[in-house]
């Protein structure tokens, strides 16, 4: 059963400039990625990863090679037409700073919503259906970020990433600040958002525990994609 | 983004940082306060000198010899001007249409004794009985100057209220005596006070039969002014024309030796020049909203670098350009609209206390308010803008990577 093809990079290259000197953090990566898929893009600090994700996020664009989202070739876009693409298509995770300070949980997690127009009876409706995806606990939707623990943070994160049905959810080292148990419980929510929920997901770490829990696992170094393997038996035999 | 959330978060943004929101504004408080106060107390002032000056006659032409240098505004004329101004002069006009009233005026100063041996230096104005209707005088006790007094050359005198005071303290004048430039003079009369500025008002002035002014104390046959009640105001201005025309037939000259003055010159003149000085007053005030503006825009930078973060997750999940750049802007504007209120209200307050405290009638009007609100607004929009549009154009990733 061939599911369509959600996401489609081909000799992506991104260059950056520092004053004269120039630094090629991808050197041509091709790879596409199918509805539903749990992907972990892996590698060594400094190899490309994040990069890779603001391509695929639509928070920049790539300085040569393709990249097409939904069929859509987001080439190069203007700001406001790459912010119109992620606030459809894309759910962010991130390491830190993930949420708005001082702000509750609610507030949070419809802070996409306000950005697309949707209306405020239907938002709220939306961030709790999103938040009980997410496995928040529904006593602490009031609560104030900065009332929160880590975990629960990159929980609300998750529910604010998927509140506008997004194509894909990506999630930075969404562990990296975490202790491994509380990393443990993230990683399952993804999993069961995957599993349960059929939302595509790309996980991107340094760490090869982490990226255990994907289904598919690409490997990158130096701005270059090493190895493309689904990891279903192994994945199955450590969780399940 | 819709308007609703754009205020919610403005709210939210602004009651995060209140004691820092409220050092911001002081400088426009404290600039639209004083720009209130200013604007009400110099309309305060003008209203109150016009008060004065209609008070001072009603539909009042006043002819003065020689020329009012256009500049020098209205000086006190008569005295060592040209003595230009007849009694034939005064007949012809008086025979104009329009005329309801005509009083021939010379005025110097002497130095006056009281029989209780107090003296003073003051203006003795020489009067015909015209003088009260036309300047509207009202007498406290006595009577003024008759016509009678006016033929007989009398020795009579009517006081000021300032003057009899200064004279009599609070003993009756009615029937003492005062002696100016060594002659006797009985008061017959004692004026009721007009208050104000007392600037050519009848408070601080003696008045004697013009004819005594002329033949006994001065020597001169001439006018030092020449008051004219008209009717009518509408005939004001052909009246003007008409006695420019006659006297400059008179005089035989082809330049006027002479000023006709109507009351509306000279409220006309007072006010823009009350007018000017509110004006420089309220730009020198101004200058504080400047300052005021300046640290609104230094506020607002400060707070869009310490919310880099803040902005690149808000880009993450979908906001435009302007969705930031608005969020910013409306943050700068309710500060300043917020300090325009404030000062508004503070600035109504030192209204009302100069109000209650008896100085000046002061007044804030609704123009006023309306200014000091469109005019702090418009600092939050020009000195915000630069931090709001260094927001929008930042990028996400950098943003996102800012630490
Ligand atoms: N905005 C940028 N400007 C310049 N260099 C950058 C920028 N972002 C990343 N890099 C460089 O590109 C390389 C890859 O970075 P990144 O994609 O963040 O790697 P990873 O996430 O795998 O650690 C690094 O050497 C980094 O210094
Ligand atoms: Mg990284």
């Amino acid at each position: 059963m061939p599911s369509p093809l959600k996401v489609e990079v081909k000799d992506v290259t991104k260059t950056y400039h520092i004053g004269d000197i120039s630094f090629q953090a991808l050197a041509g990566v091709s790879f596409s990625i199918a509805e539903g898929e749990f992907v972990a893009i892996m590698g060594p600090s400094g190899s490309g990863k994040s990069t890779l994700m603001h391509i695929l996020g639509c928070l920049d664009t790539p300085s040569t090679g393709t990249y097409t989202l939904d069929g859509k070739s987001v080439g190069s876009l203007s700001d406001d037409e790459l912010a119109d693409i992620r606030r459809e298509k894309v759910g962010f995770v991130f390491q830190a700073f993930n949420l708005l300070p001082r702000t509750t949980v609610m507030r949070n997690v419809m802070l996409p919503l306000v950005y697309a127009g949707v209306p405020a009876e239907e938002r709220a409706v939306r961030a709790v259906d999103a938040l009980k995806d997410a496995g928040f606990d529904e006593s602490h939707f009031e609560h104030k970020s900065n009332q929160l623990s880590g975990g629960q943070i990159q929980r609300v994160a998750i529910a604010r990433a998927l509140v506008n049905n997004p194509t894909m959810i990506l999630a930075d080292e969404p562990t990296g600040n975490l202790d491994t148990k509380t990393g443990e419980i993230v990683l399952r929510t993804f999993q069961k958002l995957n599993r349960e929920h059929g939302r595509t997901i790309i996980l991107i770490t340094h760490e090869a525990e982490v990226a255990a829990h994907a289904d598919r696992i690409i490997r990158v170094k130096d701005g270059l994609i090493q190895d493309d393997s689904r990891s279903h038996a192994v994945h199955k035999v450590t969780h399940l | 983004m819709k308007t609703v959330d754009v205020l919610e978060e403005t709210y939210v943004a602004l009651s995060a940082n209140k004691i820092r929101s409220g050092l911001t504004i002081l400088g426009i408080v404290i600039g639209i306060a004083s720009v209130i106060a200013m604007l009400s107390i110099g309309n305060g002032a003008k209203q109150s000198i016009q008060g004065n000056i209609e008070s001072l006659g009603s539909n009042l032409l006043t002819i003065l010899p020689g020329v009012l240098q256009p500049g020098r505004g209205i000086v006190s004329s008569g005295r060592g001007a040209a003595e230009t101004l007849k009694i034939e002069d005064a007949v012809a006009i008086a025979e104009l249409p329009g005329v309801a009233a005509l009083s021939p005026e010379l005025s110097r100063r002497f130095q006056i004794v009281s029989s209780t041996g107090n003296n003073t230096n003051t203006t003795v104005i020489g009067s015909a009985s015209a003088y009260a209707t036309v300047h509207n005088l009202n007498i406290a006790e006595g009577s003024f100057i008759s016509d009678e007094n006016v033929r007989g050359l009398g020795r009579q005198a009517v006081l000021g209220a300032t003057v009899a005071k200064d004279l009599f303290a609070d003993t009756d004048a009615i029937g003492k005596t005062i002696r100016i430039n060594g002659g006797s003079y009985r008061v017959i009369g004692v004026l009721a006070s007009k208050g104000g500025f007392g600037f050519s008002g009848p408070d601080g002035v003696v008045f004697v039969p013009i004819t005594t002014m002329q033949k006994i104390l001065t020597g001169s046959d001439s006018y030092s002014t020449i008051a004219v009640q008209v009717t009518n105001k509408d005939q004001m201005k052909d009246l003007q024309q008409n006695i420019t025309d006659i006297l400059m037939t008179r005089h035989r000259v082809l330049e006027a030796d002479f000023s006709v003055i109507s009351q509306e010159d000279i409220l006309g003149t007072l006010s823009s020049v009350i007018t000017t000085f509110t004006l420089f007053l309220a730009a020198i005030a101004s200058i504080s909203l400047v300052v005021g503006g300046i640290g609104i825009m230094n506020m607002m930078l400060t707070t869009v670098t310490e919310r880099t973060k803040e902005i690149g997750l808000r880009k993450a999940v979908g906001a435009k350009q302007d969705d930031i750049r608005i969020q910013f802007l409306v943050e700068a504007v309710m500060l300043t609209l917020l300090g325009g209120i404030i000062g508004t209200g503070i600035g109504w307050l030192v209204s009302f206390g100069v109000t209650a405290s008896g100085i000046l009638q002061t007044s804030v009007s609704l123009s006023s308010v309306l200014l000091a609100c469109g005019v702090s607004a418009g600092i939050g929009i020009v000195f915000g803008y630069y931090p709001a549009a260094r927001a929008a154009r930042l990028s996400p990733i950098d943003a996102l990577r800012y630490e």
